[in-house]
């Protein structure tokens, strides 16, 4: 008969057999059965958080640049509600979670007990699945049934509630049951019929367009290859949501740049006039479709996803591939390949005048800004900062606004896995603690989080915990002294009513840097700009870089809200060109 | 049409309602029937009945019917978004007009009266299987089975006879001939 162990001790058998080797958590008394094992287990390190959101975003920081699922451990009542918020980023995101917590004796549960709250039905709609364990014996099925959740299909947060009376009652420890080998080829629907109808779509198109999403991310980095030969096979342009960046090519000539809200004129327009969309995992948000009744209405659309919910929950699509976007990708250009179509020759002609066309709303140049000698712009510094790292593997998260748009719009990404940003939730704060999971994860590589001043102050303390584990993450602020997205709107929406979105009194961010025992870096002028991110990027260990910005800019190009995608505002400068003056003034 | 100022798209036309009856098989576990209700409440879909009991004492499994109402979009959504819960197997889907398919609920009524007008309360529910459940000198329970519009008639009918409360399940569904639910 095998070994009776704690609850506490079956937590880290199952951590162990999952391969688990970080978990982010802040102890509490609900859980202090599952700390005070943790030193019994050296092939496991805990990294202390400062705030359990930040725990989560540290978590979902790891498993975006690293592939594996992130780890959260926290203590009852306000452990669990502090993540609620990073859970539901991470459900958002689909981002594989498993999120540990602690809960009060089961004797005392519904008493209303100190630091008790319904944990489970506060994180219900906020995780795919969530578990309360009443019975020791239910614990190591039920934690390898929560990895197994948050990693299969469309992954997700899963929450795991233990009470304390559970982590200290002994059982049996059952291992992981062995999973048939299916290679995720049960959530495989997709038919070879539909590869042929898409394949016979495809060979009919003359105006194509290829919309990738996050899915070809969670589908490893296999499907960012396979997508890359499907993209050249075919000659396809291809444009990616916010989401999606690094699965193709930043810099290759057939990427449109990303779509949506602030994405370019090109992908935005080529979305708009084409005959044939392929959504391959995307989920038709509504920062990317804008109108819906007037989305690329003259288009056959497919979608492509591994969840049959996203079919059709916002587009009617006329052929829907259910599946891991790998496996469909693989099947996809094997069928090309053996049908001998040569569709690299015989589109190239189809496709010329749509090529053509495509370039001439390219010329607009749409990311285009008015530089300045005197003030940093925003946008010129996430291009300095990409042409000073783009030599070395850098990892960029982000926080949430305008400075978000701007990096996803400047950095230009030719990895998988290399952006993390908090896009269907869009959590201010997000940014600073997803880099401090991504440094763990690879503690080798540049880890920079481009930030706004405002959204940083949110989880600002978790610059103790990069000090404390020496994660030498650099925070980029793009400091415009305004909520810079909310500023925005009020300036276009609500006649320059600045309700609210001005910081009247900011931290100096050097002197906080200080503080904190980090190093800290301020820029002011456009000429001191790169010997400082040189200088940051040098400096062995965390840096707090105060970037000052023209408090002014607004993030062009953008689709103004309730309009479709060909009827874009464009920057300042080709404002400028079309102003009506004189004559024309009076006239209006 | 003037101009929005959110940043979200303006609501667009409203499509025709259809009623469904959805069935679901579940794990009788707990919170599995505030899974399944939550996903109705947060993604603002309807629920106009509901009955919930354990069929499968063995496997422990729960039946739970829906009645709800929406566009062939919603219904669809309404399906799939059920199906990837973790403790629902399988998930059927019917309109009220279906033909092939029963759809029952029962109500009791409590008739407080003489009995010449019980008598007439029995009469006028004669149609939908009478039963009378309790009944005493100036009382009676009467218990019936029928579809909802029905038993809303039915409601209407006996109140001036002396109905004083009423109770009601919610709608249970079950296909006609050998075919069962797949």
């Amino acid at each position: 008969m095998s070994k009776l162990l704690t609850g506490a001790e079956i937590v880290f058998k199952c951590l162990e057999d999952q391969a688990v080797e970080y978990i982010f958590g802040y102890p509490g008394g609900a859980v202090l059965p599952i700390y005070d094992e943790l030193k019994n287990h050296d092939s496991i390190k805990h990294i202390l958080v400062r705030h359990e959101q930040g725990a989560g975003h540290a978590a979902e920081g790891y498993a975006r640049s690293s592939g594996k699922p992130g780890v959260v451990l926290v203590t009852s009542g306000p452990g669990a509600t502090n993540v609620v918020t990073a859970l539901t980023d991470a459900y958002m995101d689909s981002v594989p979670l498993v999120c540990i917590s602690g809960q009060v004796p089961t004797h005392l549960i519904g008493t209303d007990a100190f630091q008790e709250c319904d944990t489970t039905g506060i994180t219900r709609p906020c995780t795919k699945h969530n578990w309360l364990v009443k019975d020791i014996k239910d614990l190591s099925k039920i934690l390898h049934e929560a990895f197994k959740v948050a990693t299969t299909g469309r992954p997700g947060p899963v929450l795991v509630d233990i009470p304390k009376d559970i982590q200290f009652a002994k059982s049996k420890y059952s291992k992981p049951k062995s999973e048939k080998k299916l290679n995720g080829s049960s959530l495989n629907r997709f038919t070879q019929e539909e590869v042929d109808k898409l394949i016979e779509m495809m060979s009919k198109a003359k105006k194509p367009i290829i919309y990738s999403g996050g899915g070809v991310i969670n589908s490893g980095p296999e499907a960012s290859e396979a997508l890359r030969e499907l993209v050249q096979l075919t000659g396809f342009p291809i444009t990616s949501t916010l989401q999606g960046l690094g699965a193709y090519p930043g810099d290759d000539s057939q990427f449109l740049g990303m779509l949506g809200m602030h994405g370019t004129y090109e992908a935005n327009n080529a979305m708009h006039d084409c005959d044939l969309l392929i959504n391959i995992g995307a989920r038709f948000d509504d920062r990317i479709t804008g109108k819906i009744d007037e989305f690329s209405p003259k288009s056959k659309k497919v979608h492509i996803d591994i969840d049959p919910s996203s079919i059709n929950k916002i587009i009617k699509v006329d052929l829907a591939l259910v599946g891991d976007v790998n496996d469909v990708i693989n099947k996809i250009t094997k069928t090309i390949n053996k049908k001998k179509l040569n569709l690299n020759k015989s589109n190239k002609q189809q496709i010329s005048k749509w090529w053509e066309q495509i370039q001439k709303w390219r010329q607009k140049n749409s990311l285009n800004f008015i530089n300045s000698n005197e003030a940093i712009k925003p946008q010129h510094a996430v291009q300095r900062l990409y042409e000073l790292t783009k030599n070395q593997d850098t990892f960029i998260t982000t926080e949430v606004g305008q400075h978000q748009m701007w990096a996803a719009q400047h950095y230009k990404f030719n990895k998988p896995n290399r952006w993390m940003t908090s896009g269907g939730l869009g959590t201010m704060g997000y940014g600073l603690p997803a880099a401090v999971g991504v440094q763990i994860a690879h503690p080798e590589k540049l880890v920079v989080d481009i930030a706004g001043e405002a959204s940083v102050l949110m989880t600002m303390q978790e610059m103790s915990t990069a000090v404390q584990y020496n994660l030498p993450i650099k925070i980029f602020i793009l400091n415009n002294q305004y909520m810079g997205m909310v500023r925005q709107w009020q300036e276009l929406l609500h006649e320059k009513n600045y309700s609210e979105s001005y910081s009247e009194a900011l931290p100096d961010f050097i002197k906080m840097a200080d503080a904190y025992g980090c190093k800290g870096i301020k820029a002011e002028t456009p000429d001191e700009l790169d010997k400082k991110i040189q200088e940051m990027i040098d400096y062995d260990g965390p840096v707090i870089f105060d970037c000052h910005v023209d408090p002014n800019e607004n993030c062009f190009p953008m689709i103004p809200s309730g309009k479709p995608h060909n009827q874009m505002i464009l920057g300042p400068k080709e404002q400028e060109e079309n102003k009506i003056t004189g004559k024309g003034k009076a006239l209006v | 049409m003037a101009k929005s100022k959110s940043a979200y798209s303006v609501a667009t036309k409203k499509e025709k309602l259809d009623t469904h009856i959805i069935v679901v098989w579940v794990d009788n576990e707990a919170g599995v029937l505030a899974r399944v209700v939550g996903l109705f409440s947060g993604r603002g879909y309807n629920i106009e009945s509901l009955a919930v009991a354990e069929i499968d004492l063995k496997k422990n499994i729960s039946r739970i019917t829906i009645v709800t109402t929406g566009t062939p979009q919603v219904i669809d959504q309404i399906k799939l978004q059920l199906k990837k819960l973790v403790p629902v197997h399988k998930v059927a889907d019917f309109k009220r007009e279906d033909k092939s398919v029963i759809f029952k609920e029962m109500a009791l009524f409590k008739i407080v009266a003489k009995k010449n007008k019980i008598d007439k309360c029995l009469n006028a529910c004669k149609k939908f299987n009478p039963v009378i459940l309790d009944k005493t000198k100036n009382s009676a329970v009467i218990q019936i089975t029928a579809l909802r519009r029905e038993i809303d008639k039915m409601s209407i009918k006996l109140k001036p006879l002396g109905l004083i409360s009423a109770s009601r399940t919610g709608a249970v569904a079950m296909t006609r001939g050998e075919k069962v639910f797949n």
